[in-house]
């Protein structure tokens, strides 16, 4: 339809042509945002490799879903529709801004396919996606503003709030909203006026309010308004594009490919440095991170994507015990220094800290911040643009145990493990001690594996389990239930070493090679052809990081299907109490076991579980970390394990069932300091299984 | 300034369960797992601190036989620059002097500002530390937990009885032991020592060093071990009992009356 106001492309400004700024805008728009992107691609170049081009259909399907289907935003509800609103209204509006621009040099440029009935519906479509997501924006700011939830807080320590910044891009996305429907609305009314318009005007639009208050306006305001609003949308559009990369609204541009490029290996660690073999790893000048090039550039793309909602710090245990960690924070800090280090103007800086050189330990980070971390995964579980925390957090370990950076009360128990394969020191006889006790002795054999003692199944006990003489129950226990199911297993004893998951995630590496090579070795002689542990610290790296051994399962899997095929029979549970389940974070979140330990807990008859509604699964509160974490001594107000304790409590539980030792020492802990002894108390389910076993 | 660190390889008692031997003239040897000396890693952490701050070098010296090296290692994968072993049959069971003897022969070879050993051993006597001040003819302070060096003299903090510190100064050269607690030992891994393990470290015997083979070692010794046992638990331990807010009340009270508490 022939437009009765004068396009932007051939209008007249004072006898020059409007033409020019149509093309002039784009022309700097683009330059300048090549030129911000090509400076922040470099500090990219120069970082580690990373390899993410694997997988091909697994990233296809994790982008369809937590990118386009944004599935993590619905975890926190209110900001989560804002975000999705905005989102799906800028997938929509693109289209529309990129035929715009054109507009501003081609009169009545439509882009091929948005003329006619589709362009039709294409509009009205726009149309909605532009009120809805100034709507959006508008309960954004307010809320923003006025009723800041604590999660957006900038403790003092990590500098100044960021409330201006969003507010300032929730106003620019906003009259960008205006302008379009503006520009949009002036010819519909001109074509009212003639009674000649064809266009479909949805009733509570912008356009639609445009129409309404601007119908009496003459010709010329209307030109006036229809010039104004093109090029001030115009303008702000570029302004915005050039915008988005100066900080954390980069996830505008960086989110979806970082969805696409996540890691999706969940368990296990990265390699000191991908492409390099554990044979090579002598050759390596220097482990893990100390300067920002030593990050992936994956993980330098993870910094800039993060779009600051604070979900991760929110569900951070560590954080909510006040240890000195806040995983936003991480991102946030380092974005900023790549930013200053990588300057849009001038040359690059090369910082240095203190000691003249440029470590990112005593610079940005401290080294208790990055001790604090359990590796609970709750922070990677929540991010809804998949930012990874625990691959960096151990990344940096590496560098401080490379520099000999440990805290005095790691490098015991790191000191043990090198001499004797466990952390308390204790003898590697020692290790199978727990069989030998007389009553279990009597009631259940366990052979130990050799060469020349061979089992079907391997019982992996882990140090824990093996030496401390509360969670050797749970060994005895899970013994009791191998038996009752009639399946030949057996135990390493003195071959066993610590499995190493946490040597590993606390950064040391060469140890954990140690560890791991002489345990495969025992492993492979005793030949097993499954391996079944009772510890998800063993069961993760077991499964995920080994290479060359029979698949190993968490008791809880193996309790279950020994349910199903009615190898096992339970007793009912006449004591009354109510019972509740503690997820463990490397049963759960590190490999998704969720529902095994649920379902062999039910099928006990008649016994009665709650659950911790809003803190389990994907979102179980960490009890405060297991392995090498024990030993550490944080700063912190309470313990995770207090937090935890009360949870349960006000699920209305008597009895916390867990499935990990750590978790056991933790909440045991926890009842004790609580003063809730013979209120609460907590149970294996090994332990729980087996005292009801017929 | 050129600092030589003694340290001796022991047996680290968080690691080994103890038990005497059927003789009951040593412990059992069997199992046990050793390590450097506590006290001597943290006099390590401190000659390599006042290294990295005023420049020189580091030399850790041990008296033991050949697996004596791997502490020697350990520590120079710290950042102590030379090793030296000393190693002899002859030098085998030897008593404090003995050592302290084999120790000064190597030291009178090299010129040293600063000697640093352990304040004690988890099996020692805390000997070694004051005789080698005295054969040397050079002043000695012990229990040394700070250390400031400033041109030709150190001021350095002892720690005294009850907790009270003393700051004194001392010439150079000199003798000092150190007390644990006077740094934070970095962290040593298998991959910092595996960086030195191509290091080569040289070997001293009685003959290179000049010693009579009969004043150290079996034959010199005048201190010899007679027994050696675990002692009998006695009767003071006391049971508190009640709630834990009793017992907790119990023990404010205890420690009060003995003035470990004010």
């Amino acid at each position: 339809m022939e437009s009765l106001l004068i396009p932007p492309a051939n209008a007249e400004f004072f006898g020059m042509s409007l033409k020019i700024f149509g093309i002039l805008i784009p022309i700097i728009g683009v330059s300048l945002f090549v030129y911000i992107m090509f400076k922040r691609i470099l500090p990219l170049m120069q970082a580690q490799p990373d390899f993410r081009t694997d997988k091909i259909g697994e990233r296809i399907m994790t982008f369809l879903k937590v990118g386009l289907g944004q599935s993590r935003h619905p975890r926190f509800i209110t900001a989560g529709i804002i975000h999705i609103v905005i989102f799906v209204g800028f997938l929509i509006l693109a289209l529309n801004s990129s035929n715009l621009v054109i507009v501003g040099f081609i009169p009545g440029f439509t882009l091929p396919g948005l003329s006619g009935a589709v362009g039709g519906v294409y509009i009205a479509l726009k149309n909605i996606a532009a009120t809805l997501v100034l709507f959006a924006c508008i309960i954004a700011m307010i809320r923003r503003g006025l009723f800041t939830p604590k999660r957006y807080k900038v403790p003092e320590k990590y500098g100044h709030d960021h409330t201006a910044e969003a507010v300032f891009v929730l106003i620019i996305i906003s009259v960008l909203m205006i302008t379009d429907s503006l520009f949009e609305a002036a010819p519909i009314i001109e074509h009212l006026k003639t009674g000649e318009a064809k266009e479909i005007i949805i009733p509570g639009t912008i356009t639609w309010l445009f129409v309404a208050t601007l119908k009496n306006a003459s010709q010329g305001a209307l030109q006036s308004l229809y010039l104004i609003s093109y090029f001030i949308h115009d303008l702000v559009f570029f302004f915005f594009l050039c915008f988005l990369p100066l900080g954390k609204h980069f996830h505008v541009i960086t989110g979806l490919l970082n969805i696409f490029l996540s890691k999706l290996n969940k368990g296990s660690i990265k390699p000191v440095k991908w492409g390099i073999s554990e044979e090579q790893l002598d050759n390596l000048e220097s482990f893990g991170v100390k300067k920002i090039t030593d990050f992936t550039w994956k993980h330098i793309l993870d910094f800039y994507s993060c779009a600051d909602c604070g979900r991760c710090s929110d569900r951070c245990p560590a954080n909510r015990v006040k240890r000195p960690l806040s995983p936003r924070f991480i991102s946030i800090k380092a974005r900023d220094y790549i930013f200053n280090e990588y300057p849009l103007c001038g040359a690059n800086k090369n910082r240095q800290d203190k000691k003249g050189d440029n470590m990112l330990i005593g610079d940005i980070f401290e080294e208790d911040e990055i001790w604090s971390c359990t590796t609970c995964g709750a922070c990677e579980a929540e991010c809804p643009i998949l930012i990874e925390y625990i691959d960096k957090i151990v990344d940096l370990r590496r560098a401080m145990v490379d520099e000999g950076m440990v805290p005095q009360s790691l490098q015991k128990p790191l000191g043990a493990l090198n001499k004797r394969g466990n952390p308390y020191g204790k003898l590697e006889k020692k290790r199978s001690a727990w069989i030998k006790e007389k009553d279990f002795a009597a009631e259940c054999e366990v052979k130990t594996l050799s060469a020349k003692q061979n089992a079907d199944t391997l019982y992996f006990v882990d140090s824990i389990t093996s030496y401390d003489d509360r969670m050797i129950l749970i060994a005895q226990a899970t013994s009791k239930i191998l038996n009752a199911a009639q399946i030949d297993f057996g135990i390493l004893g003195k071959a066993e070493k610590d499995s190493g998951n946490e040597v590993r995630r606390f950064g040391e590496e060469m140890l954990f090679c140690e560890l791991k090579d002489q345990n495969i070795e025992a492993i492979s002689a005793s030949g097993a052809t499954s391996i079944v542990t009772s510890d998800p610290h063993a069961f993760n790296t077991l499964k995920n990081e080994y290479k060359d051994i029979p698949k190993a399962e968490h008791i809880s899997q193996l309790i279950l299907r020994q349910l199903k095929q009615n190898k096992l029979t339970l007793s009912p549970e006449t004591t009354g109490k109510t019972y509740v389940y503690h997820d463990p974070c490397y049963l759960g979140r590190h490999n998704d076991i969720y529902d095994a330990p649920r379902e062999a807990i039910d099928a006990i008859p008649s016994i009665k579980r709650v659950e911790m509604t809003d803190n389990c699964k994907d979102k179980s509160f960490c009890c405060g970390g297991g392995g090498l974490m024990l030993f550490y001594e944080p700063e912190e107000e309470t313990r995770m394990g207090t937090i935890r304790v009360q949870m349960a409590k006000e699920a209305g539980a008597n009895v916390i069932v867990t499935a990990c030792p750590f978790c056991m020492v933790n909440i045991e802990d926890a009842i004790k300091t609580s003063g809730l002894e013979g209120e609460m108390e907590v149970i294996d389910l090994a332990e729980l299984i087996a005292n009801h076993i017929k | 300034m050129e600092i030589l660190v003694c340290v001796k390889r022991a047996p680290d008692t968080l690691e080994n369960e103890i038990t005497v031997n059927k003789d009951g003239t040593n412990i059992e040897q069997e199992d046990l797992v050793y390590s450097v000396n506590e006290w001597d890693n943290y006099a390590v952490e401190e000659a390599i601190q006042i290294r990295d701050k005023v420049g020189g070098s580091v030399t850790v010296v041990t008296v033991g036989d050949e697996d004596a090296e791997e502490v020697l290692r350990r520590e120079m994968a710290m950042g102590a620059d030379n090793g030296i072993l000393i190693s002899d049959k002859a030098f085998e069971n030897s008593d404090g002097k003995g050592i302290a003897s084999i120790l000064k022969a190597e030291i009178e070879k090299g010129k040293y500002d600063l000697i640093l050993t352990g304040a004690q051993a988890d099996d020692g006597a805390g000997q070694i530390g004051g005789m080698l001040a005295a054969m040397l003819d050079l002043p000695y302070a012990s229990l040394v937990n700070k250390i400031d060096s400033e041109d030709g003299k150190l001021t350095i903090g002892r720690e005294i009885e009850g907790g009270a510190q003393e700051i004194n100064e001392i010439e150079l050269p000199c003798v000092l032991s150190i007390q644990t607690g006077i740094n934070e030992p970095r962290y040593v891994g298998i991959r910092g020592i595996r960086k030195v393990a191509s290091i080569e470290i040289p070997v001293r015997t009685a003959s290179d060093l000049g010693l009579d083979t009969n004043a150290v070692g079996d034959a010199g010794a005048k201190v010899k071990k007679l027994d050696y046992f675990i002692p009998e638990t006695g009767d003071g331990a006391e049971m508190l009992t009640g709630s834990q807010e009793e017992i907790a009340d119990k023990l404010i009270e205890l420690l009060k009356a003995k003035g470990g508490m004010k």
